[in-house]
């Protein structure tokens, strides 16, 4: 109950501003294809639904495949990186330096490589998500309690004890640092793979009706394109919730 | 006091120290040539000026640093098996080092978890003991919600079961308030008395070292080649009330003087 109280603020606020678009678009009399009456994006959702159930879960299955890819090669790459000192010394530096790349500008490329079907889609969003998974995990791993790690030593952990019993547990909260911004990044990544060529999604689906001016179902597509990010990341704190509620603050 | 009463049995060193020598590469050796015998069962206090490598010492003796020269051994335990961490030593950290994503419970039985004892074995081992170290009614409390003197005592419950006869306590009061202090080192000798481990404890507090031991050690040189005796004879069970006592007041005066000559000749080889 009282969670629910302490969100009420924000709740309030955001009916307050759907209120300020379904009256503003009517008193300001803005036409349709700049911003849709608010109501005509709910039916325009409610007409199209079937449809745009389609495109959706085509894009959230993108999104949900090229994040499971990149926890995968994210947390790989993160343990070489920390098991070897080369690697750290070559490969970390190349991956957090790789971040300032426009990834955009790389996305054609995936096309290129992966063609119009599923493939390049999933591959743009690994493009998205790789990294953050990567470098958080990685910092995770380097920024483990050394002390903790050396009185584990004393007791006569080995290698394999000292990575599960504690780099692992160390580094958690970093991945899941890591984690929620992939989640939230993902949709955007596979919404750019569907604009680069692609026959369905929601991403092709809000090109093809801004091409025809339908402001209304442009708007429905992004509004659901956002529930998706926004859907995603709260599943990714659940998970993280559910695995380290009970530490707070170290 | 336990000068006169050891019987032959407790005589066996809990920890031997032959010709150790160290030096972190390219600097002044740290110890050279260092011997030290500590009788089983004793409480052992090493009182130095920072920086003399007391910590050091006790990377080597939990086996996370190799000596250059000479050898360690230690009562029961196996030498240098693994990657050089050598069983048998409960090895305390000055700070507690608690696992914040395990309870009390969990963080206490890791030694015995590590040792190859099953969960529930060691599970039940730290429960029994729990009570007796003023923690009954914890076990499933995380780090954060223990009180500093509390999670001290997680600490060293975790390496009086992680070890075997030997423990390590690199200035685990250091960073408590006096009150808590002077409880918890009532606590210790309480435990102790009861376990009579072989106990080497660091420390800067001087009433510490003499409130806590049979015999309070003095590093004498750099690099040390000798650490400087000095018995505390004082009646046991002791008490925070033995601090007032006229004898512990004379030794104190003279562990103040040794220190105060040592520390003299410090300055003047180094001037």
């Amino acid at each position: 109950m009282r969670k629910w109280i302490e969100k009420l603020p924000i709740v309030l606020f955001i009916v307050l501003l759907a209120a300020c678009w379904e009256v503003g678009t009517m008193v300001f009399d803005i036409p349709p294809y700049i911003i849709p009456r608010l109501s005509d994006v709910f039916a325009a959702i409610g007409d199209n639904a079937a449809l745009l159930g389609k495109h959706f879960v085509i894009t959230l299955w993108e999104a949900l495949l090229g994040l499971t890819f990149s926890i995968l090669c994210g947390m790989l790459s993160a343990i070489w990186i920390d098991s070897s000192s080369l690697a750290r010394k070559t490969i970390y530096p190349l991956i957090v330096a790789s971040q300032t790349i426009p990834i955009i500008a790389l996305s054609p490329i995936m096309v290129m490589w992966f063609g119009y079907e599923m493939g390049s889609k999933v591959a743009v969003v690994i493009l998205f998500t790789f990294f953050p998974v990567a470098v958080n995990t990685a910092d995770g791993f380097r920024t483990a309690d050394r002390e903790i790690g050396e009185l584990l030593r004393s007791m006569g952990a080995g290698r394999t004890q000292l990575f599960l019993k504690w780099k692992i547990p160390s580094a958690l909260p970093s991945f899941f640092t890591g984690l929620k911004m992939a989640a939230a990044i993902s949709v955007g990544g596979a919404t750019l793979g569907e604009w680069l060529g692609g026959e369905a999604g929601l991403g092709v689906f809000t090109k093809r009706a801004a091409n025809m001016l339908r402001g209304d179902d442009v708007f429905a597509g992004v509004l659901l394109l956002s529930l998706m990010g926004v859907a995603l990341f709260v599943a990714a704190q659940f998970i993280e919730r559910l695995m380290l509620g009970h530490r707070r603050n170290g | 006091m336990s000068g006169q009463q050891v019987t032959v049995e407790e005589r066996h060193a809990g920890l031997s120290i032959k010709g150790l020598t160290y030096r972190f590469d390219g600097e002044e050796p740290l110890f050279e040539g260092l011997d030290l015998d500590i009788p089983q069962g004793q409480f052992v206090s090493i009182v130095a000026a920072s920086g003399m490598g007391k910590t050091t010492l006790f990377r080597l003796l939990a086996g996370l640093l190799q000596p250059n020269a000479g050898t360690i051994r230690v009562a029961g335990a196996g030498q240098g098996h693994g990657q050089g961490s050598r069983s048998g030593i409960g090895y305390m950290p000055q700070r507690d080092c608690l696992m914040p994503w395990r309870t009390v419970l969990d963080n206490a039985a890791i030694g015995l978890e590590l040792a190859g004892v099953s969960k529930r074995d060691a599970r039940s081992r730290v429960l029994e003991l729990l009570p007796e170290l003023g923690l009954a009614g914890t076990e499933t409390k995380y780090p954060h919600e223990l009180s500093g003197g509390m999670r001290q005592r997680v600490s060293f419950l975790r390496s009086l079961l992680g070890g075997g006869e030997l423990l390590l306590l690199d200035e685990p009061f250091s960073a408590l308030d006096a009150m808590t202090r002077v409880s918890m080192q009532q606590w210790l000798l309480q435990v102790w008395e009861k376990h009579r481990k072989t106990i080497l404890f660091i420390t800067h507090d001087i009433d510490e070292a003499l409130l806590l031991s049979d015999r309070v050690l003095i590093a004498a040189t750099r690099p040390i080649t000798k650490l400087e005796p000095l018995e505390v004879e004082l009646p046991r069970p002791r008490t925070y009330e033995t601090t007032l006592d006229e004898r512990f007041v004379a030794l104190k005066r003279q562990l103040l003087s040794q220190l105060g000559r040592i520390t003299s000749t410090l300055e003047g080889g180094n001037s």
